[in-house]
């Protein structure tokens, strides 16, 4: 079998979709980071943004509803970690879990409760998101494949990525924001109010990551099931740490993940029972962690040596 | 968590529990009469359910894993450590303590033996890997060991669902453990897993507080440089204290195995939610074993009476789960309960 036959249109593009709600995280993570809190949350968050898109897609008839109601909750959902860990001085760590528990169980409980299902809550009054088809590149090699029949959504991410980058390391916000995280105390005594910088970026992060949610329920199935954020969001966090805090390291983790993720799919097509392919992703994801970090093993020993020589 | 008490006094230490459980049932209540039902009738199922006397085996038969699996996660704790991995440790120890004895050629007790010592060790090696992990490469562990879980649960699911399938039924599980390998049963749903559990239980509060080990690792949580500069190898003892922490985590798959399900089963050690249950009754006592130990059963009667609502006033259990996040999130923002350091 040849790569070419290995990699089909489809597949690319599905993988550019898969990664979306993963890449909006890590965005999200990278930012809170940025600002020295510390947010694994994302799993919950992602929840929380798609039970809220498809609450909004089924009660306002359209997708765009959906997408609104995604980013509302979630950024009020995100108020428990945006004045926990800053104004309260609460344990992030411990906060996230709490809150990653108290999405699984809101959205479960809402789901029997909304619409009196438990598990898949599939209805054809979920308007999912449109898919925009370029019909000029539709069908050229790799172009049309990752590009074409995209959703909005995922065009906003790649965007966003490229917005939060510039506006992290080019603009004076983004300078201010980097101080928060380096140094609280000194961007403080620059009259810079940390409090409400963080405040203000866990909840934006929030709202980037409702987007998300929002692309995992109505961006290809238009549908809920519990859990299925499905660790998307943990794998986030892991794009946050192999990037170190940089959107754009963030996103190559994500396209990492995304190609792990879409030669899983591929391998369960030829054959391989999925229990197996499941796990591709993540046994990539560990894998790179430890790469990464025994790469910094290595320079830290190696800065340890020269600064004793 | 001291230290900001010694800094901020601002409510006295005691009530701060019954507080945030108070809190709990209050935001549940409303979310209950939101959803148009009865909060009055839902909770006092629930007190029935979990404390009616003729309903006490089924509360502590509930209560064997989710104590195990609150130690799995307030051992490392104690140490400032976190240990997400429960669910993968879990599946490994079920499907080992499952695969000894089918295939073990033992008599009786020894089997039984066997297969819980197979657990243990399977379960204690794979979290030690996330210990080792960050010790030898910087993994770190609140990353890895959640990590971790994925490629455990997948190949256990895998191996039931194709090579160790039992094909006289059509579910993903493995044939039924010989009688031989089944733990004795005490009475109705209880059996010698409660006394092993409970064994454990003192051994966890005695190694606490009582023993070198326990001390040091107390020391590691409040401060783990001063902890390392007194002379403790923090890397092999957080290796230790991982493989404790899974070895518990085996145990309890065992117990599940051995004595309730008699066969290894896709999905039906996680479904009950254990893990997160035990780490969140963990955070709630910030790691102290004793403490740890008493939210864990709390939990645990609210879960059996969780069902007791479930089947007389149709408000769905995932209930009890929102109110165990809202003690836990109320705790860790209001009073710093949580890792000691951070």
């Amino acid at each position: 079998m040849s790569l070419m036959s290995f990699i089909t249109p489809s597949l690319v593009n599905s993988a550019v979709q898969s990664i979306t709600p993963i890449l909006l995280a890590a965005l999200a993570g990278t930012l809170c980071g940025r600002v020295g809190v510390f947010n694994m949350a994302m799993e919950g968050q992602l929840l929380v943004g798609a039970f809220a898109a498809v609450v909004g897609s089924y009660a306002t008839g359209s997708a765009l509803g959906g997408v609104l109601f995604a980013i509302v909750f979630t950024v009020l959902f995100s108020l428990i970690l945006a004045y926990g860990a800053t104004v309260f001085k609460g344990d992030s760590v411990v906060i996230c879990i709490g809150m990653n528990l108290l999405a699984a169980g809101l959205t479960a409980y809402l789901l029997r409760q909304m619409f009196g299902v438990s598990g898949t809550f599939s209805n054809p009054g979920i308007v999912g998101l449109t898919r925009i088809r370029i019909d000029a590149i539709n069908t050229i090699p790799w172009i049309g494949w990752i590009f074409s029949r995209q959703t909005a959504i995922t065009w906003l991410a790649w965007i966003l990525t490229a917005a939060v980058t510039i506006m992290m390391f080019r603009t004076p916000l983004g300078l201010r924001l980097r101080g928060v995280g380096e140094d609280a105390s000194a961007a403080g005594t620059m009259g810079i109010d940390v409090t409400r910088y963080r405040v203000a970026t866990v909840l934006f992060a929030g709202g980037l990551t409702g987007l998300g949610g929002a692309q995992l329920s109505l961006g290809t199935v238009s549908i809920f099931s519990e859990d299925m954020s499905a660790g998307r969001g943990w794998i986030a966090v892991v794009a946050v740490m192999l990037g170190r805090n940089h959107p754009l390291w963030a996103a190559l983790a994500c396209v990492l993940f995304g190609v792990a993720d879409a030669l899983s799919v591929r391998l369960q097509s030829q054959g391989l029972p999925n229990q197996l392919t499941d796990v591709v992703p993540y046994v990539v994801t560990l894998l790179a962690l430890a790469l990464s970090h025994r790469k910094r093993l290595k320079r830290r020993a190696a800065e340890t040596i020269t600064a004793h020589a | 968590m001291s230290e900001r008490s010694l800094r901020a006094p601002r409510l006295p230490r005691v009530p701060a529990v019954p507080l945030a459980i108070g809190i709990g049932i209050l935001i549940g209540g409303l979310l209950v009469l939101a959803s148009g039902g009865d909060p009055i009738a839902a909770y006092r199922e629930i007190l029935i359910g979990a404390l009616a006397p003729s309903n006490w085996p089924n509360t502590l038969n509930w209560a064997v894993p989710l104590v195990g699996m609150t130690l799995v996660a307030a051992l490392p704790l104690r140490g400032g450590m976190v240990n997400l991995g429960g669910d993968g440790q879990l599946v490994i120890g079920g499907l080992a303590a499952a695969m000894a004895a089918l295939y073990l050629p033992l008599p009786g007790p020894l089997l039984i033996a066997a297969s819980i010592l197979c657990a243990m060790v399977a379960s204690g090696l794979y979290a030690s890997l996330a210990a080792w992990g960050e010790t030898r490469f910087g993994i770190p562990m609140l990353i890895s060991t959640l990590l971790l879980s994925y490629p455990a649960i997948g190949i256990a699911s895998y191996l039931v669902g194709f090579p160790l399938r039992d094909m006289a039924t059509g579910l993903a599980q493995t044939r039924m453990i010989p009688d031989a390998a089944r733990l004795p049963v005490i009475s109705g749903p209880l059996n010698i897993g409660l006394i092993l559990m409970a064994i454990v239980a003192v051994a966890v509060v005695f190694y606490d507080r009582r023993t070198v080990g326990g001390y040091e690792l107390r020391m590691r949580g409040l401060n783990a440089k001063f902890a390392g500069y007194g002379s403790v190898r923090l890397a092999a003892q957080q290796v230790r204290v991982m493989f404790a922490s899974g070895a518990i985590a085996g145990l309890v798959g065992a117990i599940l195995v051995l004595g309730s399900l008699y066969r290894y089963q896709d999905g039906a050690l996680l479904t009950p939610g254990y893990t997160w249950s035990g780490l969140m009754a963990a955070l709630l006592a910030g790691g102290a074993p004793l403490g740890a130990i008493c939210a864990g059963l709390f939990f645990a009667g609210l879960q059996t009476g969780g069902f007791a609502m479930q089947r007389e006033t149709a408000i769905p259990r995932v209930l009890t789960m929102i109110l165990q996040s809202v003690i836990i999130l109320f705790l860790a923002i209001r009073h710093g309960v949580g890792r000691k350091s951070s």
